[in-house]
């Protein structure tokens, strides 16, 4: 008994002194081998009385499932560490660059367009395009513009010949959509648009959103309130807004749209944003559209201000210059 | 149009602060441009008199004068040449100041004491006038304030004015329309007809009364043009930003700015006979105010007398025919010319007049009598002389007849979504100067007055409400609509998603101009006439681009010139081609285009500092195709002169070109100056937005086999080829074949490359023996002999 005992206690410190896995073996072997010292002591069992062999094999097998038990797990610690040596040797530096391609962007004005167009898309309006060279009758006529009316000094326009021009606004695609479809009609049009003019603030191409909403029963109220909706959702923020009479000849009542701006010295202002108002009934008539049982609005901005105060551009000529140091920021 | 708020106030004075007035107006919709101050911030400025002008002992410009305020005397040192004994001048005393902190303070110039400073009209901010001293009436009350001599607390009000609203083009618009938006009495000036004094006329004709339904003309004789206009009217003038001329052209420009009437005035003496209103003749010629000679066009109204053009009616007078120093009798004329026979014209010719300015909007019908006698009045006043009877000459079926509107209670209520009080819709319209020929609970019946030309129709009516109810105290609600769906086909890709596969490879969307210098465009296109504006913004800008790659390659070359070697470009947008002659047949295919240059990857430390090359493009036009399984490109080499013949490509789908791609002419690039090789494509988007809606196939259960081929070809052989023979004679099993290698050089026939492909074969429903792979292959081999000449490498 005195022997197993001082066997056991040899066998589990010769365990946790091996630190290879063969030096573990060679302990495995020595103690729980066919030659091992516990399998020995197994067959000197016939020397034990009778009485107590049960009992004398019972705690040999005892500390022979110790002694493998605590093989076991020393394994288990020897194979993590030599796992862990390994992976400390195979360290990278995380802090360097990932490879491959870099993302690139979405042009500020596109970003804003599409920003706006979502907005519109998700009340159920439909985005629609046209031609860009537009002859007279599109752009203007239609619009209750004829030809020599003072409202064409407004807006300078290029001309191809004198019946074809670039048009100066998206509405000529509205003209279309009302030409071809009857209400209820919901459509926003946005696209480049072209005025006769370059200044610092004033491009000779530029982009407009226009949007349209025919229907029975639509209202002045439904008009700013969709507007007023659309300024606190495209700038998130509570805007202050107002409402000013103004011209256009293709609606009536025409109103200019003010947004409240703070500057840096806090300093309050208003910033003019959207052009809108009741679609003229002339307008809904030329395009066959029967003006007393349908009345409707429309609305236009220039998408290059809004980017402009969205992401605090103070140059307008920034944005067709396309030099990349402006273009990347804008991601 | 710039009005002195003081002015406004004569005639109109509600108890409201300058700052409300302003903002009042422009939410009535006559916007407020800005608010000027009349003259520059200055204090301590009293009228002074020049008692005496002697030289000074020590310096030959300067003059030591004695001025007086009226009760005390000073010394005062000036260099101004006009100052003299017995002139009246604004004179800043010791502890004046000037702008904003420039103090007047007693001075030793060239040892003599100076006491104050005598003023030239540019120091105080009233005049751009910088010629000596300014000189003042001698009427004005010396030692008064000067300030409140001239009334100087005042402000110049600019409003921009909608076409729409010519009526609010004088003081008495203006202030009509805030005497409606203040429920104020409005006191216009009096006018009462001239005593006439003289028999003496001028005979008018008019041959064009559609476009000029009434003409007045009155003689005026004897008048003293060296007369000074009187400075409160110059005063008013200068705020509005009309400069003096002489008494009688003031005279003009004052009741124009006035009442909104634009008057001219000839020199009696260089009419011939009788003044004639008539269309021009073709190409007869004008000498204008301005100096300078015109070719008039038939479509032009002018007044002439016998002989010839004397003004080109509401736009310019001529030349000769005008007020001058020697003039001494008038013919004062005061018309009106229907707007659509002036539209148009004066920008024609490339003039704009407060005239042509107020006769294209129009002018008020009724006005041109008011407007001759309160002209002949203040002649009177001003430069005197005899008067003679009005001249007048109307066609009464030509004028504009007073629009009878109706306005319905149900389409008020509908079009503002709140029901106004009857009695405030009645009191606004009428306040507006509107006749109300019948009110009832369902309707307005109306008629607009003279000057509102504008209101022709409901909505107009409507507008009128909306406008002064405020359009800020209007409701506000979502529109209601009935829920519908959108539809949205799967067959086509989001343009969002095109421009998505093109940033995630790197690329920055540019937008460059629809209009290109027509120089670069014969540098791309030579074969192609692009598309030429009329009146371009300037010659760099002259034609619209055929191709989106010249914008591009400008934009390349704008980053390169800033040390931008790396350069992923893409764009999307028209291309315009098609001829002057045909335009409605024009092209504006949409297109998507892209450009790369430099490194395949930004510069790092993985040692990637590979150049971009004709395959990196391919992929990403490829990616183009292939995002939605769409259309299938063909490549074949390009005809693109633009391109450099041997690394581009043409792209076919189904047999039609779609675009081309590849590396930009090295002769182009070097012609740009391009330092590095550029690449492009230019894609039709029709042919990259068709997508295929996705169909499941079922996945074989069974072992792929892969065997690899490594073929030795002639270089002109293309790889599509030989996947093309392979993919042909397979067999059914066959899945695909990949190129894994393609060499020419050392090694083999310098005639040959070697190219090295990887087939693969699974069969949906058993795995196949060897035997039926060695099979395939052996056929493969055979058939690329044939067909190709290619053998298999030993």
């Amino acid at each position: 008994m005195e022997n197993l005992k001082q066997i056991l206690a040899d066998a589990l410190n010769a365990v946790a002194a091996s630190e290879t896995e063969s030096a573990l073996d060679d302990v495995r072997v020595h103690y729980l081998g066919k030659k091992g010292a516990l399998t020995a002591l197994l067959k000197q069992l016939g020397n034990v009385s009778a009485e107590d062999r049960p009992k004398f094999g019972q705690l040999v097998n005892e500390a022979k499932g110790q002694v493998q038990e605590k093989i076991t797990e020393r394994k288990g610690k020897l194979a993590k560490a030599a796992l862990d040596a390994k992976l400390a040797t195979e360290t990278i530096d995380i802090s360097l660059s990932g490879k491959g391609q870099e993302i690139g962007g979405l042009h500020p004005v596109t970003r804003t367009m599409e920003r706006i167009e979502n907005f519109f898309r998700g009340i159920g309006f439909d985005v629609a395009a046209g031609p860009e060279i537009e002859d007279d009758y599109h752009n203007f006529e239609a619009l209750n513009i004829p030809a020599h009316h003072p409202a064409r000094a407004m807006q300078d326009t290029f001309y191809f010949n004198p019946t074809t021009v670039l048009r100066t606004h998206t509405s000529p695609v509205q003209v279309r959509t009302m030409e071809k479809s009857q209400p209820p009609i919901r459509i926003i049009c946005p696209g480049r648009v072209y005025r006769c003019d370059s200044d610092q603030t004033h491009t000779p191409m530029f982009h407009q959103v226009e949007g349209l909403l025919i229907d029975e029963n639509i209202s002045f109220a439904d008009l700013k309130g969709i507007l007023q909706q659309f300024l606190n959702v495209f700038f998130e923020d509570d805007l202050k807004v107002r409402f000013r009479p103004s011209y256009f000849p293709f609606t009536e009542p025409s109103i200019e749209v003010d947004i409240m701006r703070t500057n840096s010295k806090g300093e309050e202002s208003w910033l003019e944003v959207l052009g809108c108002g009741m679609v003229h009934p002339k307008v809904l008539e030329m395009s066959g559209i029967d003006s007393e049982k349908y009345t409707g609005f429309a609305f236009g901005m220039g998408v290059e201000r809004f980017a402009m105060l969205r992401y605090k551009v103070d140059d307008l000529r920034m944005f067709f210059e396309n030099d990349l140091r402006f273009l990347k920021q804008f991601k | 149009m710039k009005i002195s708020e003081n002015w406004l106030r004569e005639w109109v004075n509600p108890n409201i602060s300058s700052d409300d007035l302003v903002a009042q107006i422009t939410l009535a919709g006559l916007e407020v441009d800005e608010v000027l101050p009349v003259a520059a911030e200055f204090s301590g400025v009293v009228v002074g008199e020049i008692i005496s002008a002697e030289p000074h002992p020590n310096a030959d410009k300067l003059q030591v004068c004695q001025v007086t305020d009226g009760t005390e005397q000073f010394q005062v040192v000036c260099g101004a040449p006009n100052a003299r004994a017995g002139i009246k001048i604004p004179f800043a005393k010791i502890g004046a100041v000037l702008g904003a902190d420039f103090k007047i303070k007693k001075a030793k110039l060239r040892q003599v004491e100076s006491f104050g400073m005598l003023c030239s009209a540019s120091e105080l901010g009233v005049s751009e006038d910088n010629d000596g001293i300014m000189e003042l009436p001698l009427s004005a009350p010396t030692g008064e304030d000067f300030r409140a001599f001239l009334g100087l607390d005042d402000q110049i009000i600019d409003v921009d004015l909608t076409p729409n609203r010519s009526d609010c083009l004088s003081l008495a618009g203006l202030a009509r329309e805030v005497g409606v938006l203040n429920k104020a009495d409005v006191t216009p000036v009096e006018v009462t007809a001239a005593e006439v004094s003289i028999d003496d006329t001028f005979s008018v004709r008019v041959e064009a009364a559609d476009a000029c339904p009434r003409y007045l003309g009155r003689v005026i004789r004897g008048v003293n043009v060296a007369a000074q206009t009187p400075l409160w009217m110059t005063e008013k003038l200068r705020r509005s930003g009309v400069r003096s001329i002489d008494p009688i052209v003031d005279i003009t420009n004052y009741v124009m700015l006035e009442l909104g009437q634009p008057m001219h005035a000839f020199d009696l003496s260089q009419l011939s006979q009788s003044v004639v209103v008539r269309m021009a003749q073709k190409d007869e010629k004008i000498v204008l105010l301005d100096g300078q000679e015109i070719s008039l066009r038939e479509d032009t109204l002018v007044i002439a007398d016998e002989k010839a053009p004397l003004a080109i009616a509401g736009v310019m007078g001529g030349e000769g025919s005008g007020v001058n120093a020697e003039t001494q009798d008038i013919f004062l004329e005061s018309a009106f010319f229907t707007p659509l026979a002036l539209a148009g014209k004066a920008r024609s010719y490339g003039l704009h007049t407060d005239s042509s300015h107020r006769f294209e909007r129009g002018v008020d019908a009724s006005l041109q009598e008011k407007a001759i006698e309160r002209a002949t009045a203040l002649v009177l006043e001003i430069a005197g002389g005899q008067v003679g009877p009005i001249v007048r000459e109307e066609a009464e079926a030509s004028l504009p007849e007073a629009a009878v509107v109706t306005l319905r209670r149900k389409k008020l209520d509908q079009y503002l979504a709140i029901s106004i009080d009857k009695d405030l819709v009645t009191d606004i319209l009428t306040r507006l100067g509107l006749e109300m020929l019948e009110v009832t609970d369902e309707a307005w019946t109306t008629k607009a007055p003279s000057h509102r030309f504008d209101i022709a129709i409901e909505a107009d009516l409507i507008e009128e409400v909306a406008r002064i109810y405020g359009y800020d105290n209007l409701p506000s609600s979502m529109p209601q609509a009935a829920v519908n769906f959108t539809p949205q086909s799967e067959s086509k890709t989001p343009i969002q998603a095109l421009r998505s596969v093109l940033v995630a490879q790197g690329y920055q969307e540019a937008i460059t101009y629809s209009f290109i210098d027509p120089v670069l465009s014969k540098q791309f296109l030579p074969d192609i006439e692009p598309v030429p504006l009329a009146n371009p913004i300037s010659a760099d800008m002259g034609v619209m681009r055929p191709s989106l790659v010249p914008g591009l390659v400008k934009a390349y070359l704008h980053n390169q010139n800033r040390q931008q070697s790396r350069v992923r470009l893409f764009e999307t947008g028209r291309r315009f081609i098609g001829t002057v002659e045909a335009l409605d047949e024009l092209d504006q295919q949409q297109q998507i285009s892209g450009l790369i240059a430099g490194s395949r990857d930004s510069e790092a430390w993985y040692h990637n500092s590979d150049k971009v090359d004709f395959y990196d493009l391919k992929a990403h036009v490829d990616a183009l195709f292939d995002l939605n399984d769409g259309n299938k490109p063909t490549y074949e080499r390009s005809k693109c002169e633009f391109l450099h013949p041997g690394r581009s490509a043409d792209v076919f789908v189904d047999g039609e070109f779609v675009g081309m791609l590849g590396e930009l002419h090295p002769q182009l690039s070097k012609t740009l100056g391009a330092n590095q090789p550029l690449y492009v494509f230019d894609i039709a988007l029709a042919a990259v937005i068709d997508a295929k809606l996705p169909e499941y196939k079922a996945i074989s259960k069974f072992p792929e086999v892969r065997r690899d081929l490594a073929l030795l070809v002639d270089r002109s052989v293309p790889v599509a080829d030989l996947e093309k023979v392979i993919t042909e004679c397979a067999g059914d099993a066959f899945k695909e074949v990949l190129v894994f290698d393609v060499y020419q050089g050392q090694g083999i026939d310098d005639t040959k490359k070697s190219v090295a492909l990887g087939l693969t074969w699974q069969h949906p429903s058993h795995t196949l023996s060897d035997e039926e792979v060695n099979n395939s292959v052996e056929t493969i081999v055979a058939a690329l002999a044939e067909k190709l000449g290619a053998v298999v490498r030993g």
